[in-house]
């Protein structure tokens, strides 16, 4: 048993002194120690993704919980994808989901292409620039509502003074037009430091000796910027895109403490459109079946989009 | 200095320094304002134009903590005076304190089920990264991908089994439920980041160790534990700082005796429009994971990119 094992990793524990060994082997080990973890991962994620399936092919709610349950086969998806309500949530999530992408990409490289200028005391302004990514989303949303208010709110009156308008004439979560934009500006001002932190890795990555060739083949700051810069960062830049593509995907916490979905439900994110109908109106097994289709959706989207990352690293 | 190609010139640095400089100030500007607020009085709160020089007041700290009660004039005279500070405070709107607001119990709350969750994730992730750096593990990189991909799936997507699950087993509302499901949640980070800082400890000194006669066990609490400390414990605050601010699955398992911060801090607000109390709050939530941060400066990336980015 032990001879097995060694032999299995060669690089680990040279058959010299497996003999030696004293208590366990290697193997029995490797399985005590993962074995907890794997096991708690099986008990809170896996179990409930597949009692999630189960649910999706019945007309279960849980609220009642002594009615009949009858298998509806898949009704549900069926039921879902012809349902407006959803694809409303769908396009809310997408604009949310583009905006917010594009607008931290730029800032955020911007922002680290500035820091990477490495002036006197970026480490302390960057530190602070990183701050509002560490707090609760729940908690941001809840007092962005307060610097959003018409009037007293200090986000309307920086708007009012900057721009002239009256700061009590617009409501950014109560417009049905800005509603949109209230959660897009919000996430921007969270997450951009985010995706600052890592073009300014990737900008880092980048040897000084590149720059000094190509300065030695007189190619000029703005082809330097476009065949150094951009392609070496862009890996790094992309990786920032997935992690903060598939967090706004699944965006809950922040937008529903911001504006609850509203006004109406014009931002109603999948998230908490699927929060309504499964702890609002019950329809667990309706709910379960959207909670499928949205992790299908992401699983995905991320899949493909490895895919790529991994040809770019290649290149 | 040397000449050097690469380094930027003095005016691009201090452009660039200014810009940067003008997005903090901008980006703090929020988090100036609500921590201000917090020391503002219910009408300088709501003052218009915003008020930026005010007096100080404790008011909104003290409307969070306690509940109060308004009574009649001559209900007032029959106390007598107001002994302590806050008393006063609370009297001139004619009110008595008459008992602790739930903020306390709540801010607890996230004490225990932060702290608890980050130690049992931390423990149990050492452990699978030890192993996972170590040994040959049949299929290892699944393995890691399966922990992973753990992480992709909308909270709110495997809330409805788990809310039927904890209502099963009765640990809806409990601390243990809570610590438990949290635990899971971070597991998986937990699991990378160790497995990283793991990787980077030389394998030679356990060897030493094996050969000198020790088990695989106290290699590895010997000689592996002390050089990974740095990583476990910035590891730890990530899982702590995860636990402190996570929102979805508190608003929907826990409503009272195991109900953190985060959902409670919404409903300070209620009917009166205490921004001041909400402000406080807020503040009081907050501050600690921004201390945080500023100590943990240069673990960041690593810690927020599951060891996927390293310097």
């Amino acid at each position: 048993m032990t001879d097995e094992t060694t032999s299995r990793s060669p690089a680990v524990a040279p058959a010299g002194f497996a003999r030696k060994y004293r208590g366990l082997s290697d193997r029995a080990v490797a399985w005590l120690f993962i074995g907890p973890s794997i096991f708690l991962l099986l008990a809170i994620n896996i179990f409930p993704l597949i009692w999630t399936i189960r649910l999706s092919l019945t007309n279960y709610r849980a609220n009642r919980t002594n009615a009949d349950v009858d298998w509806v086969g898949l009704r549900n998806y069926e039921r879902i994808l012809t349902d407006p309500d959803i694809w409303n949530s769908m396009q809310a999530t997408a604009h949310f989901l583009i905006w917010t992408l594009v607008l931290q990409v730029l800032i955020g490289f911007g922002l680290a292409y500035l820091i990477n200028k490495k002036f006197k005391g970026n480490d302390l302004w960057t530190t602070i620039i990183v701050l509002p990514m560490m707090l609760s989303p729940a908690v941001v949303g809840n007092f962005w509502t307060f610097l959003y208010q018409p009037q007293i709110g200090l986000f309307n009156y920086v708007v009012a003074f900057l721009s002239g308008v009256d700061p009590s004439s617009f409501s950014m979560i109560g417009d049905v037009n800005l509603a949109p934009w209230a959660i897009v500006i919000v996430d921007t001002w969270m997450w951009t430091p985010f995706v600052m932190l890592i073009c300014l890795a990737g900008l880092r990555s980048i040897p000084d000796s590149i720059y000094e060739a190509a300065e030695c083949d007189r190619a000029s700051r703005w082809r330097q910027f476009w065949t150094i810069t951009v392609p070496m960062t862009l890996p790094f830049l992309m990786l920032a895109v997935l992690f903060r593509g598939i967090e706004n995907f699944k965006m809950f916490d922040l937008v529903v403490q911001l504006t609850g979905g509203g006004p109406g439900s014009i931002t109603e994110l999948t998230s908490i459109n699927l929060k309504r109908e499964a702890f609002e109106k019950w329809r667990t097994g309706y709910a379960s079946a959207y909670a499928v289709i949205l992790f299908v959706t992401v699983f995905g989207l991320a899949s493909i989009y490895v895919k790529a990352l991994n040809k770019v690293k290649e290149r | 200095m040397s000449f050097s190609v690469t380094e930027p010139s003095r005016l691009q640095k201090s452009v660039a320094g200014a810009l940067v400089v003008i997005y903090a100030l901008v980006t703090i500007m929020p988090l100036a304002w609500i921590i201000a607020t917090g020391f503002k009085s219910p009408n300088d709160a709501i003052a218009y134009p915003p008020k930026v020089v005010f007096e100080p007041t404790l008011e909104g700290y003290v409307n969070l903590f306690t509940t109060r009660t308004r009574m009649s004039p001559d209900a007032l005279e029959e106390i007598g005076q107001p002994e302590t500070w806050y008393d006063k405070i609370v009297r001139q709107y004619d009110m008595v304190i008459s008992g602790p607001s739930r903020y306390g119990e709540r801010f607890l709350n996230s004490v225990i089920i932060g702290f608890g969750s980050t130690f049992l994730s931390v423990f149990l992730g050492t452990l699978a990264a030890y192993a996972f750096s170590r040994f040959k593990v049949p299929l290892k990189d699944d393995l890691m991908f399966f922990i992973l991909s753990t992480r992709m799936m909308p909270p709110i997507a495997v809330a409805i089994p788990i809310f039927l699950m904890f209502r099963q087993l009765g640990l809806s509302d409990t601390h243990l439920g809570m610590i438990l499901l949290y635990t899971a949640v971070n597991l998986s980070l937990s699991v990378w980041l160790l497995k990283g800082f793991i990787d980077e400890i030389p394998v030679e000194y356990e060897e030493a160790a094996l050969i000198d006669g020790y088990t695989r066990f106290q290699a590895f609490y010997k000689v592996v534990l002390p050089q990974a400390t740095t990583g476990i414990a910035s590891t730890a605050i990530f899982c702590l700082i995860f636990a402190w601010n996570e929102y979805a699955f508190a608003v929907l398992l826990t409503s009272g005796t195991a109900q953190t911060a985060p959902p409670f801090i919404p409903t300070i607000i209620g009917v009166g429009k205490d921004w001041p109390a909400v402000a406080a709050g807020t503040t009081l939530f907050l501050v600690p994971v921004m201390v945080f941060t500023i100590l943990l400066r240069k673990h960041l990336l690593r810690g927020i990119t599951f060891g996927a980015v390293r310097k």
